[in-house]
């Protein structure tokens, strides 16, 4: 009895000695290989008789198990060695640069048309959209200002050279001429938004030569003023993510309103150099709107008699300056990819109603 | 427009202060641009007498001076003024008056071991001019203790407007208080417009020539002194910035900004004969006041007496009959000009003057007498004199109007309830008739030729009963859930500028004009696509494609040292200078030789990141896989080597390269630099499909891949190979990609290896290894026949 004992103690003692796995395939060999001893010693139970068989058989098997058992985790306590030993020679500078992956952006103005398009979208506003190149009847003319009219002198135009056969045209200076376009194609009700590029020959500190506006254009048989006001309201409201919007209006003149009215909405601008919406004392300009003068709506082939409706426009850029705290307005087309990284916006990042409209 | 409180409240009594008449102006539409009350700003500021000034005991250039503020005792005041000396009446602050130019609160200080307790003030310091070598010194009558604003003559503060062209009548001191008296702020004081009657017939007359000028009125005034006008006069015009010359002149001037009437006054005894309004002759030249001469045309209208041209008409006088001091007879015009032939006239010859602003606005036309009568009045106070009668050439025109107005349409339009009692008080305090009947019947006055129908009605009685109270209204939803409104086109350019973003490529936004030079590298630059009046001289060409632009973009990067960028715009590009002729383009530039990465995992931009740009804008403005091959070359300004078009039929979609080393050199930029152009209006819109998309089948049989090796010329393209193998058996290859280009040691000279794997897909069973390499010896045999090739052993 206590010959296995001791076999068995020092076996697990040289097991857990075994210094690499070779020393200890040599331990299993020894010990249980087809002549190892205690393979010798299962095979003595076959001589035996059944009551020292019975005696001795769960001794011999149960050293055979344990010692299996112990060099099977001697073996894995070795392979943990090795591989971490190998492992600890596999050490990276961890802090170096990743494989280089440019992350591009989006520019603020497009953002800010998308937000706005997701805003007048729910309120079941279409996009309409004109070219840059127009007719002067268009731009002009058809609304409401007459050549000579002195309301032409408010828009420095940009004219193209004479055509070929003849015609003379101008880059749009408002994106005005698109609501001709649109109420000379479909017939009432209307609900567009037009964004886009319009130019003025104009080049300032605040003023640049091309420069985005977006006017909303509704045609129907009932709107008035105070459906304007509350478009108004709610769209700064949704824009600028506040709860409360205060707006003030101004009566002013556009030959294509009648009436005209401006718009101004309250915000703080007590700390320099930020400004806060919807609060504080001082007001902000948002744009020039009214009710579309009925000899537009003759002259885009709409019956003034039966329909009616409202305009309104603003600076696309001028809002995304506000919103995203640009204080200039030149750099917005000055390509500086320092700048762009700095105001523009990740390509998913595209704004929702139920997202919300920044982050 | 600039009038000064005084000045607003001669025809205007009311007791609202500066601040309420402001921000009435601005509610009823005459948008209040500034207020300059320097009186109000200098309110804490003094009128003190220096009772002493002797020389600082520890400083040469200082004085101390006691100062009589009018508080009693002197106040010991520090000075560095050299102008300070006994006696002087000065601007005087207390300690704790906010000092203008500093914008803090003046302390009692310690100079030079002497104590001050107050300043003398100069203009700079007061915000009041640039002098700043000494202390002002005031009048001898300036009162001690009293505002220094009242001795400075500052009390009068300055209003400007912003005035909208529709509002002619408001050109007016006399018009702006018309406005106010109606919105209830005050009342209107209507002035003496009583004719003066003529002592004698006038030796002048005026005439008109047909389409000239519809009315000239005038007479002579003989035994006149001209001198300055009286202080009063004097002071409103210096307020809003014209310089006082003479009685005659400033009476024009006053007439002008205080009615909206023009007049021109005429040195009698330089005329010669009558005056007529006549069209200039070709050629004819003028010297007018503003002392440059003017080469007419037979457009324009002139008063012309019978020797020469002496005014144009209702744009500027002449320098040659113009009044001086030595004057004694004068004929004064009053005339009504068309205001489309004012406007041409005075752009024509870039003349900006108060009477073409005033004309080409329109005037009242009942105004030409009585304004004519006000300036004799105001001439005679003036300078004396004895007045002829009064001449007339022609007549007013018909201006009288109705409007028939259904006061509902108040609400209809404005959305605002007003009750019909209201609306017609509104209307006639303006000064407008009003019949009333169910509807009524508006008659517009003479001043407000604007006014032409009832929508403009609406307005004048929305801006007067308040803007402000207009309630808003929803407007009503034509869907519970909000329907998607953008456009297919719409839709496809955001995905694609949202794609390109994804790519690494920052958007950017530039000018739809460049430098011709630069249009004509890309096939622009034509007469047809240039701007007329650009903003500066490198800006005059519309662009025909949008790399120009990214390019130049590129080279600003560059100059701050950002060589490595990704680039994309999506905007316009012109074909000519017709509306419509433009196409909506999505381009882009890769820049930068990527070297300087330590893991080498970057490479110099070229043709290969181009193309899969290209194609990933393609493929997202479709949604769908584009399967049209990419030809190789491109327009010009593309490497020709290195460079290719995908085209759909005669219609490009896009083109893609490196760009011409030529092109880099033009734009001043170090290579390589990979460039995309989608044409997305180019782009066919996927047609619709039903949503569901088709049942999805997988092969239970396993697939197979096969490597082949093929040694092809060097001229035979991957496409080709790829196209030959995958056309051996339609039904069961179901890809075929190449892995590998090889050119070098065991391929022989102007050949090169293109490997390629092909997957193979059975269908309907399990293929047998002959199956398989018959298949094998099938795709072979067609990539040979379509490009000659072998297998590579």
């Amino acid at each position: 009895m206590s010959d296995i004992q001791t076999r068995e103690s020092e076996l697990l003692a040289g097991i857990q000695a075994a210094p690499d796995e070779a020393a200890l395939e040599a331990i299993r060999v020894a010990a249980l290989g087809k002549k190892g001893t205690i393979s010798e010693l299962l095979k003595t139970l076959g001589a035996m008789s059944p009551e020292e068989r019975k005696a001795n058989g769960p001794l011999f098997n149960g050293l055979r198990d344990t010692v299996t058992a112990a060099i099977a985790a001697r073996k894995a306590e070795l392979g943990d060695a090795a591989l971490n030993a190998r492992l600890a020679g596999e050490k990276l500078d961890i802090t170096l640069p990743p494989r280089p992956e440019p992350l591009g952006s989006i520019h603020p103005v497009s953002q800010v048309l998308d937000e706005i398009t997701a805003i007048f979208a729910d309120l079941g506003f279409a996009i309409a959209e004109g070219p840059d190149v127009e007719y002067d009847d268009y731009n002009f003319t058809r609304l409401n200002i007459p050549p000579d009219h002195p309301a032409r002198e408010m828009h420095d135009t940009f004219y193209i050279a004479r055509q070929q056969d003849g015609s003379r045209h101008i880059l749009r200076t408002h994106t005005s001429p698109v609501q001709v376009r649109t109420m000379l194609g479909q017939k009432p009700p209307i609900r567009v938004i037009a964004p886009g590029r319009t130019y003025r020959v104009d080049n300032d500190a605040t003023h640049t030569p091309m420069f985005h506006q977006l006017e909303a254009l509704v045609i129907d048989e009932t709107t008035h003023l105070g459906n304007l006001k509350w478009v108004v309201e709610e769209f700064c409201k949704a824009f600028f993510e506040i709860e409360d919007v205060t707006l003030r209006a101004r009566p002013s003149f556009f030959p294509f309103t009648e009436p005209s009215v401006e718009w101004d909405m309250r915000c703080d601008r007590s700390v320099p150099g930020k400004i806060a919406f919807g609060t504080g004392k001082d007001w902000l300009e948002l744009g020039g709107s009214g009710m579309v003068h009925p000899r537009v709506l003759e002259m885009c082939g709409i019956d003034p008699t039966r329909y009616q409706g409202f305009a309104f426009g603003f600076g696309l850029d001028r809002m995304a300056m506000l919103k995203y705290g640009a204080p200039d307005l030149r750099p917005f087309f000055e390509s500086d990819i320092r700048w762009l990284r700095h105001y523009g916006f990740a390509a998913l990042d595209l704004p929702t109603l139920d997202g919300g409209l920044s982050r | 427009m600039k009038f000064t409180l005084s000045w607003l409240k001669a025809p205007l009594e009311t007791d609202a202060d500066v601040g309420a008449i402001a921000e009435r102006l601005t509610a009823i539409g005459l948008e209040v641009e500034s207020v300059a009350d320097a009186g109000a700003r200098l309110k804490d500021f003094v009128v003190a007498q220096v009772v002493s000034a002797e020389k600082h005991p520890n400083a040469d250039k200082l004085k101390l001076c006691q100062v009589d503020d009018g508080g009693g005792a002197p106040i010991q005041v520090v000075c560095g003024a050299p102008n300070a000396h006994a006696g002087m009446k000065a601007v005087f602050a207390r300690p704790g008056t906010v000092i203008p130019i500093s914008g803090e609160a003046l302390k009692v200080g310690t100079i030079r071991g002497v104590e001050s307790r107050g300043m003398l003030c100069s203009a700079r310091e007061l915000l009041l001019g640039e002098d700043h070598d000494g202390i002002i010194e005031l009048p001898a009558d300036a009162k001690v203790g009293d505002k220094a604003a009242n001795a400075l003559g500052l009390t009068d503060p300055v209003i400007e407007i912003n005035l909208t062209p529709n509002r002619g009548d408001c050109t007016a001191v006399y018009g702006v208080a018309r406005d106010l008296a109606a919105s209830g702020l005050g009342r209107l004081r209507a002035g003496d417009l009583s004719p003066v009657p003529g002592k004698f017939s006038s030796p002048i007359k005026t005439a008109v020539e047909p389409g000239t000028a519809p009315m000239f009125a005038g007479r002579l005034i003989r035994g006149i002194r001209n001198g300055p006008s009286p202080k009063w006069l004097q002071d409103w015009l210096k307020a809003v910035g014209l310089r006082p010359i003479s009685a005659l002149v400033d009476v024009t001037n006053f007439l002008s900004l205080d009615r909206g009437r023009p007049l021109h006054v005429f040195d009698a005894g330089k005329l010669r004969g009558d005056l007529c309004a006549r069209f200039a002759r070709d050629g004819e030249t003028l010297l007018a006041l503003d002392g440059r001469t003017y080469r007419l045309d037979p457009s324009m209208v002139v008063i012309a007496d019978d020797v020469a041209a002496r005014g144009i008409g209702g744009v500027m006088g002449g320098e040659d009959s113009s009044c001086t001091e030595a004057t004694t007879e004068v004929f004064v015009e009053s005339a009504l000009f068309d205001p489309i032939s004012i406007a041409r006239t005075g752009r024509k010859l870039g003349i900006v003057s108060d009477a073409r602003y005033r004309f080409e606005r329109g005037v009242d036309p009942e105004f030409v007498l009585p304004g004519l009568e006000l300036a004799t009045k105001l001439i005679l106070e003036f300078c004396g004199g004895e007045p002829s009668e009064v001449v007339v050439a022609g007549a007013a025109p018909d201006w009288k109007r109705t409007i028939e107005f259904d006061p509902h349409h108040v609400a209809r339009l404005g959305g605002l309830d007003v009750p019909k009692g209201e609306t017609i008080s509104i209307l006639r305090r303006l000064g407008f008739g009003v019949e009333d009947h169910t509807i009524l019947k508006v008659s517009p006055p003479s001043w407000r030729s604007d006014v032409t129908g009832p929508a403009d009605l609406v307005e004048e009685v929305v801006r007067i009963h308040g803007l402000d109270n207009v309630p808003s209204a929803p407007l009503a939803r034509h869907s519970a859930v909000a329907k998607p409104t953008l456009t297919p086109g719409q839709r496809r350019t955001r995905a694609v500028r949202r794609a390109l973003a994804a790519r690494g490529f920052n958007e950017t936004i530039s000018y739809s004009f460049i430098p011709r030079e630069h249009a004509r590298l890309f096939g622009g630059g034509d007469d047809a696509r240039q701007v007329e009046n650009p903003i500066a001289a490198d800006l005059d060409a519309l662009r025909p494609s949008l790399l120009p632009s990214l390019l130049a973009a590129a080279r600003r990067n560059a100059a701050r040292g950002f060589g490595e960028l990704m680039l994309f715009e999506i905007g316009a590009q012109f074909d000519s200078g017709m509306p419509g002729a433009q196409a909506s383009v999505a381009a882009g530039i890769r820049v930068g030789d990527g070297a300087r990465n330590w893991m080498k995992a970057t490479h110099a931009a070229d043709a290969y990141d181009a193309k899969a740009d290209m194609l990933a804008a393609v493929e997202t403005a479709m949604g769908a896989a584009m399967t049209a091959p990419v030809k190789a070359g491109a327009p010009a300004w593309y490497h020709p080597g290195r460079s290719g078009t995908l085209a759909l039929g005669p219609r490009t979609l896009g083109v893609f390269g490196e760009l011409h080393p030529q092109i880099l050199s033009a734009f001043d930029l170090k290579g390589p630099i990979a460039a995309f152009e989608v044409i997305l209006d180019a782009i066919p819109e996927s047609k619709a499909r039903a949503k569901a998309r088709t049942a999805f089948a997988s092969s239970p049989y396993q697939a197979i891949e096969r490597d082949f090796a093929f040694v092809v010329d060097a001229k035979v393209t991957a496409d080709e190979v790829l196209r030959a193998a995958k056309g051996a058996d339609r039904a069961l290859i179901e890809a075929a990609t190449l892995f590998d280009v090889y050119e070098g040691k065991g391929v022989p000279e102007g050949r090169k290896s293109l490997a390629i794997a092909v997957r193979i897909q059975p269908r309907d069973r399990t293929l047998t290894e002959p199956e398989i390499e018959a298949l094998a010896q099938k795709i072979v045999a067609a990539v040979a026949k379509a490009t000659g090739a072998v297998l590579r052993t």
